[in-house]
């Protein structure tokens, strides 16, 4: 009976490993093959050239592969974001986790995640067909498919992201710490600043990375609403076309194995080392500021 | 066991009866502007040979040769004609593309409706691509910023842009990129200060052509070669076409058949 049990154990256990190691063997094969696919293009630029050419000509003869612009822009896409979406995001989870009665945050929450819920060719439309007009009418400026409207969009996408991990790190900081708070006279507002946002920043934190790093990588918004513009911009409101975009949109019609095809292979590395980058990261803060003790989530 | 091998039997049979009628199938791929044209006359030809199947996916020019040279379509489109590194490609797999041309396409410069601009020269078009006009009052215009859109560098329509309006220059890099027609006349029917260009199928109320060296860009001007920004749409096969394939075709080059609904879709027909 024990024999049966243990053997049980061990194809269960077996079972397991093999899942785990199907789904790490795909996601490894598929980086093997972007650089695979990408890493060709360096026979014909150097990689200075790559990566700080000004021009993007990849069809012209003779071509030029210079993603400079490319990635200017969707570092400069992402930063507005942020700056957007960082404040609005962390805030609402406070303000859902803290301050709402219950009544307010069960409306409220369901809706924020709804938001999350919008396909991004959703957001894009609207951005395309209702803002970039707005944009256009109120502030006067010569398109608004630009910068600004693919960061606006962007920052909606990642709102629902870090409000919804934030609020979870904020909620899960114990009730002891608050009450110490008051006891020893603080106000509302001292606790909430002094011992629930420190209490919880790691969490905070991780949802702040794991939003920007959505926003990186967004291909369809961008693709529709940032203007598509192979330049670097001198204004938040000149269009701009971040990597994504430009793999998106030349994709489909680049020659097979052709030296453009490998460019956009290429460009598809850099922004893989992007996001890697900024998952790093979200990993070390997570692990390094970790909330102890009770605070744990 | 008896039934069992009788049942392996019919199962056997019925495999061949389905991969019978799998060998009816027609898959197309290819370019995004042929593809209304594929998707019309194969309705009317399924309609009248219940019996076959096609199957039409979009992808793109470079796609639809890629899948020609791969083997993995019947027929491929294309808004281009083969390259000459796709034809050396071809050779190495051996295979053979023939080229069918199967409509034209015009391409027309847009402006917003409101823009008073009637004609562009084809320099004209030239100085706005290349960043040099900055300003409709250059061109006769209102003063207001030219907000140039163009098509991403890979598209079929770009090329043909790039070969007959642009020569050896390049289309300035703060020039605005979208992904498809529909999205170049979006945004100029969005945008006050915006020029763009799109195929003459995709032409629509909401956008106002010009007229380019004072030619009206239509069917006629395109056939008689006059209007400049025109071009050929190609299906290609892997091989000269047999049987479906062959028949297929010639139900696209028929004038009663296929040219009708090229029309139809909004592109030139051959006659």
């Amino acid at each position: 009976m024990a024999g049966k049990r243990q053997s049980t154990e061990k194809v269960m256990r077996t079972f397991f490993f093999c899942v785990a190691t199907a789904s790490i063997a795909v996601l490894f094969m598929i980086m093997v093959f972007l650089f695979m696919e990408g890493l060709p293009v360096f026979n014909m630029v150097s990689v200075k050239e790559f990566l700080f050419g000004v021009y993007w000509y990849p069809t012209s003869d003779p071509p030029d592969f210079g993603i400079y612009p490319l990635i200017v822009a969707s570092l400069a896409v992402t930063a507005v974001s942020a700056v957007i979406a960082i404040p609005l995001g962390v805030m609402t989870a406070i303000y859902l986790a803290e301050l709402a009665s219950k009544r307010v945050a069960e409306i409220f929450k369901p809706i924020v995640e709804l938001l999350a819920a919008l396909p991004s060719v959703v957001i894009g439309f609207f951005g395309m067909v209702i803002v970039a007009p707005f944009l256009q009418q109120v502030l006067g400026v010569a398109t608004g498919l630009n910068l600004f409207n693919a960061a606006l969009m962007l920052a909606f996408m990642s709102i629902p992201t870090i409000c919804s991990i934030s609020e979870d790190a904020i909620y899960s900081v114990p009730n002891a710490l608050r009450e110490g708070s008051l006891a020893l006279g603080a106000t509302q507002w001292e606790t909430l600043w002094r011992v629930v946002v420190p209490a919880s920043i790691s969490g905070i934190a991780t949802s702040v990375i794991l939003g920007i790093s959505r926003a990186v990588g967004e291909t369809m918004v961008v693709l529709m609403v940032a203007g598509g513009a192979a330049m670097v911009p001198s204004s938040i409101f000149d269009p701009v076309r971040p990597m994504p975009a430009s793999i998106a949109a030349e994709m489909a019609e680049a020659p097979f194995r052709g030296d453009h095809y490998y460019a956009l292979f290429a460009t598809g590395i850099v922004l893989f080392l992007f996001t890697l980058f900024f998952n790093i990261i979200a990993d070390i803060i997570a692990t390094r500021y970790r909330q102890v003790g009770e605070a744990s989530l | 066991m008896k039934h069992f091998k009788k049942a392996l039997v019919i199962l056997l049979a019925l495999t061949f009866a389905a991969s019978a009628a799998w060998a009816e199938q027609l898959v197309i791929k290819g370019s995004t502007t042929v593809l209304p044209i594929a998707q019309k006359v194969a309705e009317a030809y399924m309609k009248e040979n219940p019996e076959m199947r096609i199957s039409i996916s979009g992808g793109g020019s470079g796609n639809g040769i890629k899948a020609i040279i791969d083997g993995t379509t019947d027929i491929g489109d294309s808004s281009r004609f083969i390259k000459d590194k796709e034809v050396k490609l071809a050779m190495e797999r051996g295979a053979y593309p023939v080229p069918f041309r199967v409509a034209y396409d015009c391409i027309v410069p847009v402006v917003h409706p409101s823009n008073k601009v009637e004609n562009l020269t084809m320099d004209a078009l030239k100085m706005i691509y290349e960043g040099k006009y900055k300003n409709w009052n250059e061109v006769g215009g209102p003063d207001r910023k030219i907000v140039v859109i163009s098509r991403d560098t890979s598209s079929g329509t770009y090329e043909v842009w790039e070969k007959k309006v642009m020569g050896k220059s390049r289309v300035y890099p703060g020039a605005l990129l979208q992904a498809s027609n529909g999205a170049v006349a979006q945004a100029v029917a969005k945008n006050p200060n915006t020029i763009g260009y799109i195929g003459l199928g995709y032409m629509n109320k909401d956008v106002k052509p010009l007229t380019v060296d004072g030619i009206v860009g239509s069917k006629k001007t395109t056939l008689n070669g006059t209007f400049p920004i025109s071009r050929p749409l190609y299906m290609f096969t892997r091989g000269w076409p047999e049987g479906k394939v062959v028949d297929f075709l010639n139900f696209v080059l028929h004038p009663e058949t296929g040219q009708k609904l090229v029309e139809a879709t909004g592109y030139v027909p051959l006659y």
